[in-house]
């Protein structure tokens, strides 16, 4: 299949570890718990979670964008070309934030200064990395907004963001995060916010610049596992602070293992051709915990269909269960490669 | 008993725009231009379409709140309660104080389960005070009684009936919500975007508990969403709003697997599928966003983004055509 052929195996980055805490009055609540992966390059990454499963801030601390206080990495390594992100000085940071790492947040509304023009906004990025002159930054400005379909580019370099519709301003965004050509782009929620003929032309542009580019990667954010199935070539999913199942994205969806995962895939629903055979769905009960009091055993017992009395206590590991497809649960292991029957 | 509980007919909403030194009337935005269905006792009627296409104003119009959004907007066309003896009500034409007795049976869920619950409030005062309104003949033992009857209803303990909104989490907010509306024993509950802002796995508990609370009490829901699959799962009807039209109304499975009108095609279309055999389906890709109600195009609003647009399309507002299938479409191009 091209998609899968298009996945080379050099590790762009390599995460490992990764333990990011937030203090809140006094207790650190282990908002990202050792967690471990890598990017390859020509390779579009899925990281499926629920509000408070780790996604953003996984996202964050490797774009060491964590605000200290309250947050702060704990442990483990980034590893990008030779070094470790986590450790490097602020300053060397500003360097590879741009340049190598790139991102682009949910709320195109907010992260866009609204008192600079567009063209501007756009140029800094160039001018910061690229040493171009302002006049150099803007002739970048405008090859970027041609090269996200903003029509015009030449006179819209110079409007401001409230003069951009939503899905407009998302392209503005993938524009200042493209300008210096990253090796990965991180896209936390991009979607979201935006309607779905719109979602649809912001991630038809994303396959296009995978596309053109096979040494980068994009990391794509999300709690939308049908833009996951559309877009993502391997997914994680988290919960709790922790990876508790990572696969290909055709693995994933032809056999979840995890209890978790298949109770995502179970409470979407799906549109059948027979409306009387409309299934109910099947919820998850209870609700996401807190990542005050998480569980001391696995991170999802307390809503667990099928959990036993070990999963209260013993956090279990992430195991491999065929190649390239890991879980995190005490009833699959590599031998019951079917998963539990939930 | 008669079947149609609600009857709108050419609703318009157009909210005034100020502008200038004097903060003249500039401009009107046509939120609703001309919108008319019908829903009927027991059914879900999905009202689906993008931001700003009026959708949400629909149902503010039906609830009938739109006049402390602004008492300048301009209001036009009929809202009919249509009561079970037959007798026809339009809403708009009423007092205030009259509308007092149709209030109760249509209530409304709402988006953003943080904002719509009042934190200085407990739950039990939350839910209370539609039947104290309501209902002033009840006692407080009564009334105690009701509420915690209503939170058993949507999944809740009664004992929470004493705490705060803040201590619970979104979807349970969503149940509080819901059991706010229930208070009143409505007949048709305006649920605006109710599960957009939950968490994926408590969507499925709220959409389950609505279906399942439809079955009990017969309500009527008008379910105003953005999510295809969602609004295709819990509604009968689907009507499709693009620019304060109505420009397809039918039976939800004709309109989600044989869509008709060119608008329609491209939103179903553009719905991800929760499958990654199918990535590379076929998908109409729209150009351009929508047009801003401020400043609509002549004839029909979707002409300047339609891949079937013709000459024609800008002389004249399309009207809804009722197709051998039952479905009504507003485009004379399509057969």
């Amino acid at each position: 299949m091209e998609t899968t052929a298009a996945v080379s195996t050099t590790a762009l980055l390599e995460v490992r570890d990764l333990q990011t805490y937030f203090n809140i009055e006094g207790t650190w609540a282990k908002a990202v718990d050792g967690v471990s992966f890598s990017i390859q390059a020509g390779e579009v990454l899925g990281i499926v979670g629920e509000s408070g499963s780790g996604k953003s801030v996984t996202a964050l601390s490797l774009m060491r964008l964590i605000p200290d206080p309250p947050g702060r990495i704990m442990g483990g390594e980034v590893l990008y070309k030779g070094r470790d992100l986590t450790k490097v000085s602020y300053e060397e940071m500003y360097d590879v934030r741009g340049k190598e790492l790139a991102m682009i947040f949910q709320e195109p509304m907010t992260s866009l200064n609204p008192v600079l023009r567009i063209g501007d906004q756009i140029a800094e990025v160039a001018m910061a990395h690229e040493g171009l002159t302002r006049e150099q930054g803007l002739e970048r400005a405008i090859d970027m907004l041609k090269a996200v379909g903003i029509p015009d580019p030449e006179r819209r370099i110079r409007d401001y963001p409230h003069q951009f519709s939503g899905g407009m301003r998302q392209r503005v965004m993938i524009a200042i995060a493209l300008a210096c050509n990253p090796s990965i782009l991180i896209a936390d929620e991009p979607t979201t916010a935006l309607d779905v003929t719109i979602q649809a032309q912001i991630l038809e542009l994303m396959i296009d610049l995978q596309r053109q580019r096979k040494d980068a990667a994009i990391v794509l954010i999300t709690h939308d596992l049908a833009v996951v199935a559309e877009m993502c070539h391997r997914v994680i999913v988290m919960y709790g602070g922790k990876i508790q199942e990572v696969a290909t994205v055709e693995e994933l969806f032809a056999n979840p293992s995890h209890p978790y995962t298949r109770g995502l895939l179970a409470s979407i629903p799906r549109p059948s051709k027979d409306h009387n055979q409309r299934e109910r769905l099947k919820a998850i009960p209870g609700n996401v915990p807190s990542i005050m009091n998480l569980p001391v055993g696995c991170k999802f017992c307390t809503r667990c269909e099928v959990k036993i009395d070990k999963c209260d206590t013993v956090e279990p590991p992430l195991v491999e269960i065929t190649a390239g497809h890991s879980v995190r649960c005490h009833l699959v292991s590599p031998t019951l490669s079917q998963g539990v029957t939930a | 008993m008669s079947s149609v509980l609600l009857e709108v007919k050419n609703l318009k909403v157009h909210f005034p725009v100020y502008g200038g030194v004097f903060q003249r009337r500039v401009a009107e935005v046509k939120a609703v231009d001309g919108v008319s269905f019908t829903m009927h006792r027991g059914e879900t009627l999905g009202l689906v379409g993008e931001s700003g296409c009026g959708k949400t104003t629909v149902g503010r119009a039906i609830v009938n709140v739109l006049r402390h959004v602004s008492h300048d907007v301009h209001l036009e066309g009929e809202v009919n309660y249509v009561s079970p003896e037959g007798t026809k009500t339009n809403l708009l034409e009423l007092r205030s104080k009259d509308l007092m007795a149709y209030r109760k049976r249509i209530q409304m869920i709402f988006q953003d389960p943080y904002s719509s619950l009042n934190s200085r409030l407990s739950v039990k005062q939350i839910i209370a005070e539609p039947i104290e309104i309501h209902r002033p003949e009840m006692s407080k033992s009564e009334v105690d009684d009701r509420v915690r009857w209503l939170l058993e209803k949507v999944g809740l303990q009664p004992e929470y009936a004493l705490r705060f909104p803040h201590e619970f989490s979104g979807g349970q907010r969503q149940r509080i919500g819901i059991a706010r509306a229930l208070a009143t024993n409505p007949e048709l509950i305006v649920c605006d975007e109710p599960v957009s802002a939950l968490d994926v796995s408590v969507q499925a508990q709220v959409i389950n508990l609505m279906e399942d609370l439809q079955q009990e009490f017969g309500l009527s829901y008008l379910f105003v969403a953005h999510d295809l699959s969602v609004v295709y799962h819990i509604s009968k009807r689907i009507a499709v709003m693009y620019l304060g039209n109505i420009v397809e109304i039918g039976d939800s499975d004709d309109v989600y697997f044989r869509p008709s009108h060119p608008y329609t095609r491209a939103l179903i279309s553009a719905v991800p599928e929760p499958d990654p055999l199918r990535k590379d389906k076929q998908r109409i890709v729209l150009v351009g966003d929508i047009p801003t109600p401020l400043n609509k195009p002549s004839g029909c609003g979707f002409r300047t983004r339609c891949p079937l647009a013709v000459a024609s399309c800008a002389e004249r507002v399309p009207e809804l055509v009722v197709k051998a299938g039952g479905t009504a479409v507003a485009c004379p191009v399509v057969e």
